[in-house]
């Protein structure tokens, strides 16, 4: 298909105005519990944008790293900081500043990858995760010296207006997870993405052909690191509204990773099925532990029964469709089509013959 | 050749002197010189393991030789890197296909237009004009090359699926997207029928005698090379034991002993 605007096809637009219609009117109009958008809603855009990140380095440039939480502490951190600190940057400019420094820690621990690869490298990133939150304990100046180890986040105000109900800080976390995710796919679906794809696919080739692979690794730990530094000030201020370094340790960032690889590796829309799924699962399970089995079956058995799910569905997408959910909804709606072929298809198959 | 060529063969562009490789005790290469011309098709035979695909490696920068040096127009090249040739247009192909595998073969050619991308990815993420143009201009180059080796049939096809004759031609579509002046083909037409084989072969004139690209070329079947190439250098364990047109090869007593095994 041709594309018509920038690099989107018809299909890609009108892909674009649905989620937009959905998640600007439609959402807002008929769902009115605070839950969904305090619990589920604001979380799912604010991981979806990390699991962006982690697309970007491991699911396009194909190096495996595991630090992605680490990033969301440093630009949570650095929200922080910024707000208290340096009050005239405004919401906005803060939020680019602190993905700016998280993206600064993403070249210092992408700088190993040039070296190593595969599990080594994913070993070596780990070491972002721990020294992030080793040096927001330590020092006490990152938490204002706040002696309760927990601090709350600031209002958001961006403009001289507050945004404090749930539903004004749904709509904050969607505008910049919109931006922010037609930046990403502009850029995997340009000159840079398929640098990131050559290095993922074929590094000594792509280094023949002139891409560099320091450059562009580089690079892509930086981009990654930026996402994840922003999705983590918004995961802060919009859902957890308080500050501590806990909250991002190496289970949120086995969380993004799962997104990553089961909403599928090299794909911008399997970060949000892939978060959506991660979500909405647990949700699931209660309500039918819940509704289904009227309590009967304990709280913790029903958490430990998600992480079993989880551990099998990794194994079977692993063996049977590496792509991930994004694959699989492509497939699906493939068979769709061959079964029944829509009237424009019928009408171009018959004008082919005669 | 009594047809007229398009582009005259001119100086040497790419030298090779003293060249010795080798990676522990084993010696790959024993101090060799050749050089190529420019607008030439220049092939390098020998038989297996004497060093061919060791000697493209140190031209490329890929491998290191302990000893002697590489010099491209004109330039002795002190610190080379596979980047470094890349820049100063020197293409290459792989034996083993090194593709990738996971995008389509228009994608594949269009990274063989990296090169001539000059925008950063800021300019790309927000899509500005000089991208769009960049872009433009590196599809329409892309598509030349692939109603030129004849494969718009395939081009939306992820490389990865495709048979390994055609795997070759799409390698070939992109070390010729980097529009490079020389061109290294690590054995082209390796695992290929004869149909594949003569179609190989037309491409690679073709695209001697349109472009002027210079071809270096490692190839096993003898036949081809002779028919194809210009001058031929014969490679056995790491030395030249031949140089010159596929004529005097073929009467060279050193090739033949080589080829054909001696009497003891």
């Amino acid at each position: 298909m041709k594309p018509v605007f920038m690099t989107y096809t018809k299909k890609d637009l009108i892909n674009l105005a649905v989620c937009m219609v959905l998640s600007v009117l439609v959402i807002p109009t008929f769902i009115t519990t605070e839950y969904w958008y305090t619990s589920i809603l604001i979380p799912w855009l604010c991981l979806a944008l990390a699991t962006i990140g982690q697309q970007i380095v491991m699911g396009y440039t194909g190096q495996l790293a595991l630090g992605a939480a680490g990033f969301m502490a440093a630009g949570a951190f650095a929200m922080f900081n910024l707000i208290l600190r340096v009050p005239d940057l405004g919401f906005v400019g803060s939020l680019i500043v602190s993905g700016l420094i998280a993206a600064a820690f993403g070249i210092l621990f992408g700088l190993p990858s040039l070296k190593v690869r595969g599990i080594y490298l994913m070993v070596a990133t780990l070491a972002s995760q721990f020294f992030i939150i080793w040096m927001i304990d330590k020092f006490g100046w990152f938490k204002n010296y706040d002696s309760s180890g927990i601090i709350t986040a600031q209002d958001i105000v961006i403009l001289g207006k507050p945004f404090t109900t749930p539903l004004a800080m749904y709509f904050v976390c969607l505008a910049v997870t919109t931006v922010l995710t037609l930046l990403a796919m502009n850029m995997a679906r340009g000159s840079t993405g398929r640098n990131w794809m050559a290095v993922r696919d074929m590094d000594i080739a792509a280094e023949s052909m002139g891409v560099s692979l320091l450059r562009t690794k580089v690079q892509a730990f930086a981009i990654s690191a930026f996402y994840c530094g922003v999705a983590g000030a918004l995961f802060a201020f919009c859902y957890l509204k308080s500050l501590e370094p806990v909250a991002f340790d190496i289970k949120l960032s086995f969380k993004i990773l799962f997104m990553c690889i089961l909403g599928g590796l090299g794909t911008i829309n399997g970060a949000f099925i892939g978060a959506a799924f991660i979500l909405l699962f647990p949700v699931l399970l209660n309500a039918i532990g819940n509704n289904v089995f009227h309590g009967a079956i304990d709280a913790t058995i029903i958490s430990s029964i998600e992480q079993v799910i989880f551990g099998g569905l990794m194994i079977i997408f692993m063996i049977y469709e590496p792509l991930g959910m994004a694959k699989l909804w492509e497939n699906i709606k493939q068979k769709w089509k061959t079964k029944i072929p829509s009237s424009t298809n019928l009408k171009s198959s018959l004008s082919k013959k005669t | 050749m009594a047809i007229e060529r398009k582009f005259k063969i001119g100086k040497p562009i790419l030298e090779v002197k003293n060249i010795s490789l080798s990676f522990g005790g084993v010696k790959a290469i024993t101090d060799t010189s050749f050089d190529v011309l420019e607008h030439e098709v220049r092939a390098i035979i020998g038989p297996n393991g004497a060093g061919k695909s060791s000697m493209l490696n140190c031209i490329n920068g890929i491998y290191k030789p302990q000893q002697g040096t590489v010099s491209f127009k004109g330039k002795e090249i002190p610190n080379i890197t596979p980047n470094l040739m890349a820049q100063m247009g020197l293409s290459r192909t792989f034996q083993n296909l090194a593709l990738f595998k996971r995008m389509s073969v228009l994608d594949n050619i269009l990274v063989g237009r990296k090169l001539h991308t000059k925008t950063n990815f800021l300019e790309v993420a927000f899509q500005l004009p000089k991208v769009k143009k960049e872009e433009k201009i590196n599809r329409e180059r892309s598509e030349e090359i692939i109603s030129f080796l004849e494969i718009e049939d395939i081009k939306d096809t992820p490389v990865g699926k495709l048979p390994y004759g055609l795997q070759k031609k799409v390698e070939l579509g992109r070390a010729l997207a980097t529009d490079s002046s020389v061109i290294l083909l690590d054995e082209p037409m390796a695992g290929m029928n004869v149909e594949e084989k003569r179609d190989m072969c037309r491409f690679i004139l073709k695209v001697n005698d349109e472009l002027g690209t210079t071809m270096v070329l490692i190839e096993h079947d003898m036949g081809v090379v002779m028919d194809i190439s210009d001058r031929v250098v014969v490679l056995d364990y790491g030395k030249v034991i031949g140089d010159g047109t596929p004529d005097e090869v073929r009467s060279n007593q050193k090739v033949i002993d080589a080829y054909l095994g001696v009497e003891h």
